[in-house]
């Protein structure tokens, strides 16, 4: 259960930059999760849960996306798509790949509102 | 407003892992981050390749340990150095903890450092601390079928030493099937069987890793 420093990593990241472009409030956050991590999803909604009251992150949406696993063979360069087993290319069925996506754990945008959008929703 | 991060979430450990991973090349010192389950013989096998090695290689250990300090303990009344480091309740090691405990050790006094990580076949293997191979043990009582419930670290792992293997007759272990899964995640990663406490299947082991030492010296010019 590592994901509480998962997201404290996440909320750092993004209370930060939102702070930066005095923002007063982060409506969502959209994080990419590679298949070939050890995050579980329920754990990351339930730590994003309990961390986010009393930030700017209080009432976000937190957005995952799985990203599954995907190799290029060493050999003879085909790209394909796999699971954690039998890592091995189609073409020429060589276990000499190189991953190329799947243990992603990236920060990929957040979506904030500033001072003068809030006022401009308000508004008739 | 839609702002673009694409930034790595674990941006801190991957820094001072890379940070970790610069200075030990600069230095030719070959890092270990040997991963397994509690009582899998972790610390049995740190000391088997000591006792191997120690004429050959000067040698660290990190220990990483959720409490007390038994294990640095250990590897100290053999006269070896060891840093002992308390994760306080975290499941796992981060690289800004390895560099700490290498700031108290002679870097440049050291050909191999082995790291002992938290027992645990999960967390570890999504943090990076700047070594230069994962190696995962798992013992004969764990049973053959590990592998299909922790596959990350199977997946991840340069070395599989099966340790306890004196065990095999009083445990139902189906070691062609162990091994056919273990291909299955990792095709190319090399099994040793090792009895660490015994020293059957100690020197395969320390051989293939004393290999490993001499690339990293030889890249550093040592």
């Amino acid at each position: 259960m590592h994901e509480m420093g998962i997201v404290s990593g996440i909320l750092t990241a993004s209370v930060d930059t939102a702070a930066r472009k005095d923002a007063i409030r982060i409506n969502e956050i959209r994080i990419r999760v590679g298949e070939l991590t050890e995050i579980v999803d329920d754990a990351l909604y339930f730590a994003f849960e309990a961390l986010t009251p009393g930030t700017l992150a209080e009432g976000a949406t937190l957005v995952v996306e799985r990203v599954p696993g995907r190799s290029k063979c060493v050999q003879c360069g085909t790209s394909f798509s796999h699971g954690r087993f039998d890592v091995e290319c189609p073409e020429c069925n060589s276990y000499f790949c190189e991953l190329v996506e799947g243990r992603e754990l990236e920060i990929e945008s957040i979506d904030i509102d500033l001072p003068d959008e809030a006022e401009a929703g308000e508004g008739p | 407003m839609k702002i673009d991060l694409s930034k790595p979430i674990l941006d801190r450990n991957e820094r001072f892992a890379a940070e970790n991973r610069e200075l030990f090349s600069e230095h030719g010192v070959f890092v270990l981050d040997l991963l397994a389950s509690p009582g899998a013989g972790k610390t049995s096998t740190i000391l088997a390749t000591i006792a191997a090695l120690r004429d050959r290689y000067r040698i660290a250990v990190i220990e990483g340990d959720i409490a007390s300090d038994v294990d640095a303990q250990k590897i100290k009344a053999h006269g070896v150095p060891a840093v002992q480091i308390n994760t306080g309740g975290a499941c796992h090691l981060e690289s800004d903890m390895i560099r700490r405990a290498v700031d108290t050790l002679e870097i440049a006094e050291i050909d191999l450092l082995i790291i002992e990580n938290v027992g645990n076949l999960v967390c570890p293997t999504d943090f990076d601390l700047g070594e230069n191979a994962k190696v995962m043990i798992l013992s004969v009582p764990e049973g053959h079928d590990k592998p299909y419930k922790y596959p990350n670290i199977f997946a991840r792992a340069e070395a599989v030493i099966l340790n306890k293997y004196d065990t095999m007759p009083v445990f139902d272990f189906d070691e062609d099937e162990f091994r056919e899964v273990v291909r299955r995640l990792n095709a190319t990663v090399p099994i040793f069987p090792m009895a660490a406490t015994k020293g059957p299947g100690v020197a395969e082991w320390a051989e293939w890793l004393a290999g490993r030492i001499e690339k990293q010296r030889a890249a550093a010019g040592r």
